[in-house]
């Protein structure tokens, strides 16, 4: 049981960005930028990011949710599953592996992230700019996770809603929808 | 040194926010609504406290002295008061619903499922309301993202803590999206 009245049609995080919605504003436009906006990272290796982050976390609604998007974004349901065990033993480019290191590294602390993890995402070609943006992106789902977690929301009942949740989340990005939730009321 | 060339000598989150303006325009909306914004029945110096506390336990100077300030002008402590919070709030702090809330926030900080029941019972017992309760999740959630952007970047933070003291009253009147992102005062 949610420890606030949420929307019950709502699990995970739709129904508390409904619950306050003004504060939902700026987090959903930050994340539609960072994991939607123009980008040199691939929307798919930034829903890895947020995968890693939210696994880490053990925040099962926002990993399922992303492991979803990513593995469609990606065309590749294998990589989701190894990232969550070993991420250098996914075939994944060495950039894309090092900055998931960088990210696993901002989920346990900021202080975590060490000067050889930088070292190796530069050396493995990424910009200063992408590393920045994995920091902010594994910053964002720190909050994200326990924002889900801490107030003890909901997994949705059907699993099912997942598939629907990550095709939104290609499709769609992070946007409110322009017509509300009312229509996930069953 | 930070982690990557930002371009510019400013401190902290500063630094970042004039590197990376398009995300510091809604972390500093995000703020602004979370921390200052009136319309909420905590204050702005108990929004700032949690801030503080959440920031303290992850460790991130930049962020405690900048928020400890704030807090510190808001509801009239020292620093002294303010360091005597974060180690044992309800040694200084007299509301039980303030320390409950303090308590939920350190909570958070720990990580999401750390918040149990009994947290949430002790909160609504001292008198606070879902929305309070609510944003005091967020806002501890918060600081566990803008304490990591910080930190995980390595920006640079004044080591005098006065700094922090002197520039609050500006900054309180000012408020998080009025701030020119380059400004060097």
């Amino acid at each position: 049981m949610p420890y606030i009245p949420v929307a019950a049609h709502l699990p995970g995080i739709t129904g508390l960005l409904e619950y306050r919605m003004d504060t939902a504003a700026p987090i959903r436009a930050l994340t539609q930028f960072l994991l939607r906006g123009p980008n040199t990272l691939s929307q798919g290796d930034r829903e890895l990011i947020a995968t890693i982050v939210s696994h880490g976390n053990e925040c099962r609604f926002c990993t399922t949710a992303h492991a979803a998007a990513a593995d469609a974004l990606l065309g590749d349901c294998s990589i989701t599953e190894q990232i969550k065990v070993d991420h250098f033993k996914a075939p994944l480019p060495e950039k894309t592996k090092a900055l998931l290191e960088i990210a696993r590294l901002v989920r346990i602390s900021g202080k975590a992230v060490t000067e050889t993890a930088i070292q190796q995402a530069k050396d493995a070609g990424a910009t200063d700019l992408e590393i920045h943006d994995t920091v902010l992106i594994a910053a964002l789902f720190c909050l994200y996770n326990r924002y889900v977690d801490g107030l003890a929301t909901a997994l949705p009942e059907d699993p099912s809603y997942f598939n629907q949740l990550a095709d939104r989340l290609v499709h769609h990005g992070y946007n409110r929808l322009p017509q509300g939730y009312d229509h996930l009321k069953k | 040194m930070a982690h990557i060339d930002l371009q510019n000598e400013l401190p902290g989150i500063r630094g970042l926010m004039a590197y990376s303006p398009d995300t510091a325009k809604l972390l500093n909306e995000l703020a602004e609504l979370l921390l200052r914004n009136d319309e909420n029945t905590l204050s702005r110096g108990e929004r700032e406290l949690i801030a503080t506390y959440v920031s303290f336990k992850n460790d991130c100077f930049f962020c405690q002295q900048v928020h400890g300030a704030l807090a510190g002008h808001y509801l009239n402590f020292s620093v002294a008061e303010i360091d005597a919070i974060k180690t044992d709030p309800q040694a200084v702090i007299h509301s039980e619903k303030l320390t409950a809330l303090l308590q939920i926030a350190a909570a958070v900080q720990k990580g999401g499922k750390q918040v149990q029941e009994q947290h949430i019972a002790a909160a609504r017992q001292a008198g606070a309301t879902d929305k309070e309760i609510h944003d005091t999740v967020l806002i501890a959630a918060a600081f566990c993202m803008y304490n990591r952007y910080v930190d995980g970047l390595a920006t640079w933070a004044p080591a005098d803590r006065q700094f922090y003291v002197d520039r609050a009253p500006s900054r309180a009147a000012e408020g998080y999206i009025n701030t020119p992102l380059n400004t060097t005062k």
